[in-house]
């Protein structure tokens, strides 16, 4: 055999004989020159520990603390760690039965038996530092402290949201961030802004010594990573405007939504019945989740979000936009109602009788028969093809105005609320098979049409800027970073002449001057505003308000909702006047006070 | 007359190699004892324990052992492309019925056993290549011959980094020192020494500036050597080269490789200090090794290693045991039994006389030395924290069953020598 090539046998051989001697050398370094590590062996456990920081806390838009945190202790156990344990005294130290801690530790010991378990959480600040002074007697447990949310107005809890255990999904959703144990933010602000929110945690290395005592940070803390608090944030909730809303929605079910329309800052948001937040934090949380979930009235439910009401009357100044700007009809069209709407065998009633010469009086005096004209005169249109194209027309500009589809508020679950297409007509009645008289009820916001308390008040928005609307949004300003705030709050221009605004406006005006809704009115403000009565084929109708004040310069426009109240004028009109007096005025005039305590007391069943 | 004598199992084996397998499958066994050692139930042969099935597994290495030196060695010379060829299969099978296990799929499970056929492949290699490497007037002059002999162990190094093996692929370039000894031409060691270097510089500094660097370079010696055409030429091709490559690289890293691979190899290069993860993990282990000082604490006084602070203590980080609880004295003696091993069977390749037994005996040095190089420079921070087990050492069926037989095919073809010349 010829091996040309021997010679290189000796190069592979001093290869490996250099790695071995660089090897050696290194280890020479590592296990007798270096000290550093002869000192670390000394103390022999080194512990990290989460640092966590503290979470944003949330002003409202008058600088009042509306979310806060407070201090809490977590009790976690090493199990490797714990000998000589004298478990009843520890068990009357923390408070916890002798099953429980036997359970736990025994968990605890499949787990890991020396990585730290969590053994009693949502300890408090009193009750840790009793615990505290003879926690040394029990090696292998420590406390470590962790900040829980405190709202100090006990107000406002939709809109918050509250904090609870991450789970499963969102912990491997995380890529590593979230831990079991950990907590997160869910529904409102708390869910929303979790990013903004929660901060950086950190890491703190510290050795401790066979008797579990604290000997001081690792490395003089190189390797501890500090924790960044969350960013705080402003709201721009009025918390005081909220509470008062709270307080007259008591015992009625339904929503205010009240918005700056100049800027889409939500200023109230009540969902009612509601309940106070800080029941969901601490250590009685999942409890009182439980009881919150199962009743009856579900006060969990976010209703200015999520719940679908027929608009009623609300939405006749809607439609006359709509109508104004296809140029279906004018501001001097006129109507004689004799009382109810009729075409072919369909009679649509009406309250109000008589000559209707214009579309602001049809406004002032909620004329059904002028509006079911007025929807068909829309979807009729010549200029049209057929009703489809007639109807997918009024659905776009209700599209960009915002009802039907999501505002992007920058609250978690959104409702649609719903505006029909030609398509669902279609699906029902087939191609072709239907026409304007079919669907006329739409022209009095009644039937498959469904808007959110929001979308209610954002179209009024809309309507008081005279063409535009801001994203609503509850946080103004987050301390560190305002450009994410100003890409997702976008100005949305309406498609509708400004002039059109004008004359819906007049008639909104004359609603609460000398029409419905009298009683809305407030010495000294301009109001303009609508009544209505939905339909609802569950039960009595619900009473429903829209107005904003003042007209000439708007500040708040806000929509309620009473659900099962009957007529608008009856409960929705006077919250929503009440609160715009207390908004803008900061109190109720006497003559009015009248109407504030027989709103406080009032029981809708 | 037939003057063949029947040989004994026994005849010509290496008495030494023997010896020094011995002596690391009782110190791996003896330092995952110490490593997971639990002073409440101090059996060794509890099965519950990772020591006490370590201890089945020998058991089970032994037996194998036996076989393989049962087998008469025309065997692996037969069947080494066949054995290469179902090795591959299993390899590719895993794609399809792999089970992932610390994050990397590329383990079988065949009952309540698990199987890395990643571990066998490096034998299948060393066969396949000793086969083909060993047919008379092979000239690596050729470039179809290069072609094949380098595709033998690059396809499956391919497979295993699809899998996201990162460790066992890094393994399979200790073959390209095999084809070195047998006339793969010098500056392929060389080429891979210059990717190796440009991988780190463009992983390090930002591709930019690197571009920079080389183009100053370049020009610098296309202006030294401007009178000579050719150089013009070989200059543009690796400058073109260089820089793709630096693209690529940075490609691969940040788009193909799993997030904690990155961060290890960027704690390595010291870019980036992720206290939690792969540095954590070198930081305790350099505690642990070094907190043994000169002579050790003593067998199971080990007190870092016991706490779990080093994950993987008995596989990928065993050596941190041997460390901290015999000190500067163990370490070394580990390796020079390790060296002592690694030289014998280079020597043992010299003495043969079939140049398949040769090559082969070249393969297994090769794959031993790159474990070490990898796994023990990963535990004192000379290496980025990539999973390979330490030969005969970790805790792990695959690996010590792997090379054993390994090991074992060696010892019996040298034990063969002089009975056949292929």
């Amino acid at each position: 055999m010829t091996d040309v090539y021997q010679r290189r046998q000796y190069i592979l051989q001093y290869i490996i004989i250099a790695v071995i001697i660089i090897f050696i050398a290194r280890l020479f370094y590592l296990q007798v020159i270096d000290k550093d590590y002869k000192q670390l062996a000394k103390s022999n456990v080194l512990r990290e520990v989460t640092v966590f920081p503290a979470r944003g806390l949330v002003h409202d838009r008058n600088g009042k603390l509306i979310i806060d945190n407070q201090k809490e202790y977590d009790l976690w156990v090493i199990p490797n760690q714990v000998k000589n344990f004298d478990t009843i005294g520890f068990c009357n130290l923390v408070g916890v039965s002798d099953t429980f801690f036997r359970e736990t530790l025994d968990k605890a010991n499949e787990y890991s038996r020396y990585k730290p378990t969590l053994f009693e959480k949502g300890i408090s600040v009193d009750k840790y530092a009793s615990i505290q002074e003879e926690l040394y007697l029990f090696p292998g447990f420590y406390g470590q402290v962790r900040t829980v949310r405190a709202y100090p107005f006990k107000s406002a809890a939709h809109v918050v949201g509250y904090i609870s255990e991450v789970n499963q999904k969102q912990i491997d959703k995380s890529e590593g961030y979230y831990r079991s144990g950990d907590y997160i933010g869910t529904g409102g602000i708390e869910q929303s802004y979790e990013n903004e929110l929660r901060g950086v945690k950190g890491t703190k290395f510290i050795l401790v010594d066979n008797h579990n005592r604290d000997m001081g940070t690792f490395s003089e803390g190189k390797f501890d990573t500090a924790a960044v608090p969350g960013n705080n944030m402003i709201s721009s909730l009025d918390i005081g405007l909220q509470k008062y809303g709270e307080a007259l929605m008591k015992g009625k079910i339904g929503s205010i939504v009240a918005i700056e329309p100049l800027t889409g800052e939500v200023l109230a948001m009540v969902s009612s019945p509601t309940y106070d937040p800080d029941l969901l934090t601490g250590q009685n949380r999942s409890k009182n989740f439980s009881y919150l979930l199962m009743d009856s009235l579900k006060p969990l439910f976010v209703r200015p979000l999520k719940a679908a009401y027929p608009p009623g009357s609300t939405y006749k100044p809607t439609l006359a936009l709509i109508g104004l700007q296809a140029g279906s009809i004018e501001y001097h069209t006129t109507y004689n109602c004799p009382g109810a709407y009729y075409v072919g065998s369909l009679r649509v009633g009406c309250h109000h009788k008589g000559f209707v010469p214009n579309v602001s009086v049809a406004i002032q005096f909620s004329c059904n028969s002028y509006f079911c004209k007025t929807l068909r005169d829309v979807i009729d249109d010549d200029k049209f093809i057929n009703a489809a194209e007639g109807l997918d027309y009024w659905k776009k500009m209700l599209d960009d105005l915002g009802v039907g589809v999501k505002t992007g508020i920058d609250l978690p679950n959104e409702g649609y609320g719903f505006v029909p297409s030609s398509k669902y007509y279609d699906k029902i009645y087939g191609k072709g098979r239907w026409n304007s008289v079919t669907v006329v009820s739409l022209g009095i916001g009644q039937g498959e049409i469904g808007e959110t308390p929001l979308q209610m008040a954002n179209v009024l928005s809309a309507i008081a800027n005279k063409g535009y609307w801001y994203t609503p949004h509850l946080i103004k300003k987050i301390e560190g970073s305002d450009t994410m705030l100003k890409k997702k709050i976008v100005k949305h221009i309406v498609p509708i002449d400004s002039n059109y605004f004008n004359m819906v406006i007049e008639g909104m005006k004359d609603v609460v001057d000398a029409g419905t809704g009298t009683i809305a009115r407030i010495p000294g403000v301009s109001l303009a505003g609508k009544t209505g009565t939905a339909q609802n084929p569950h039960g009595n109708d619900h009473s429903i308000f829209i107005c904003f004040a003042p007209v000439k310069n708007p500040k708040i426009a806000i929509a309620v909702v009473v659900e099962n109240a009957g007529f608008g004028s009856t409960y929705a009109a006077p919250i929503a006047s009440l609160m715009i007096e207390k908004y803008l005025n900061d109190t109720i005039t006497a003559p009015r006070k009248y109407l504030e305590e027989r709103m406080f007391n009032a029981v809708v069943k | 007359m037939n003057y063949q004598t029947i040989r004994k199992p026994n005849q010509g084996i290496d008495a030494m190699l023997i010896l020094l397998y011995f002596a690391l499958v009782l110190v791996g066994w003896m330092a995952i004892f110490a490593s997971t050692y639990d002073e409440l139930q101090p059996s060794i042969f509890d099965l519950d324990k990772s020591y006490g099935r370590q201890f089945i597994w020998i058991i089970g290495a032994l037996i194998l052992a036996g076989a393989v030196l049962l087998t008469d060695s025309k065997f692996y010379t037969t069947f080494a492309y066949i054995i290469y060829a179902i090795i591959m299969l299993m390899l590719a099978a895993v794609f399809v019925l792999g089970t992932s296990h610390k994050g990397d799929k590329n383990w079988i499970d065949i009952g309540s056993f698990q199987l890395q056929p990643s571990e066998f492949a490096k034998l299948a290699v060393s066969l396949a290549l000793a086969k083909f490497l060993s047919v008379l007037n092979i000239n690596f002059k050729d470039t179809k011959t290069r072609f094949i002999a380098l595709s033998i162990f690059i396809f499956p190094t391919l497979l295993i980094i699809l899998q996201g093996d990162l460790g066992s692929a890094l393994v399979f370039f200790s073959f390209f020192l095999v084809l070195f000894r047998f006339g793969l031409p010098g500056y392929y060691l060389l080429l891979g020494v210059y990717i190796i270097l440009l991988s780190i510089l463009a992983l390090v500094f930002d591709k930019l500036i690197l571009m920079l660097v080389l183009l100053i370079i370049s020009g610098a010696i296309l202006y030294i050597g401007r009178r000579s055409r050719n150089s013009i030429f070989i200059v543009l091709i690796s400058f073109l080269f260089s820089a793709g490559y630096v693209f690529a690289t940075d490609f691969v890293f940040n788009h193909l490789l799993e997030k904690h691979q990155q961060v290890r190899v960027n704690v390595l290069l010291g870019k980036k200090v992720d206290v939690k993860d792969a540095d954590y993990n070198v930081r305790q282990s350099k505690i642990a090794i070094g907190s043994g000082g000169f002579l050790g604490k003593g067998f199971l006084q080990g007190t870092l290693t016991r706490f779990n602070f080093v994950p993987m203590q008995s596989t990928d980080f065993i050596f941190c045991t041997i460390g901290e609880e015999f000190g500067f004295i163990g370490t070394t003696l580990l390796l020079a039994i390790f060296l002592a091993l690694m030289l014998r069977i280079l020597f043992v390749a010299q003495r043969q006389r079939s140049r398949f037994s040769m090559i082969y005996a070249y393969c297994v040095a090769g794959i031993i030395f790159f474990h070490v190089l990898i796994n023990i420079g990963m535990t004192i921070g000379l290496m980025p924290v990539i999973g390979v087990p330490l030969p005969f050492i970790s805790y792990g069926g695959s690996s010590l069953w792997s090379f054993t037989i390994l090991l074992f095919i060696l010892v019996k073809l040298d034990g063969d020598r002089l009975a056949i010349l292929r």
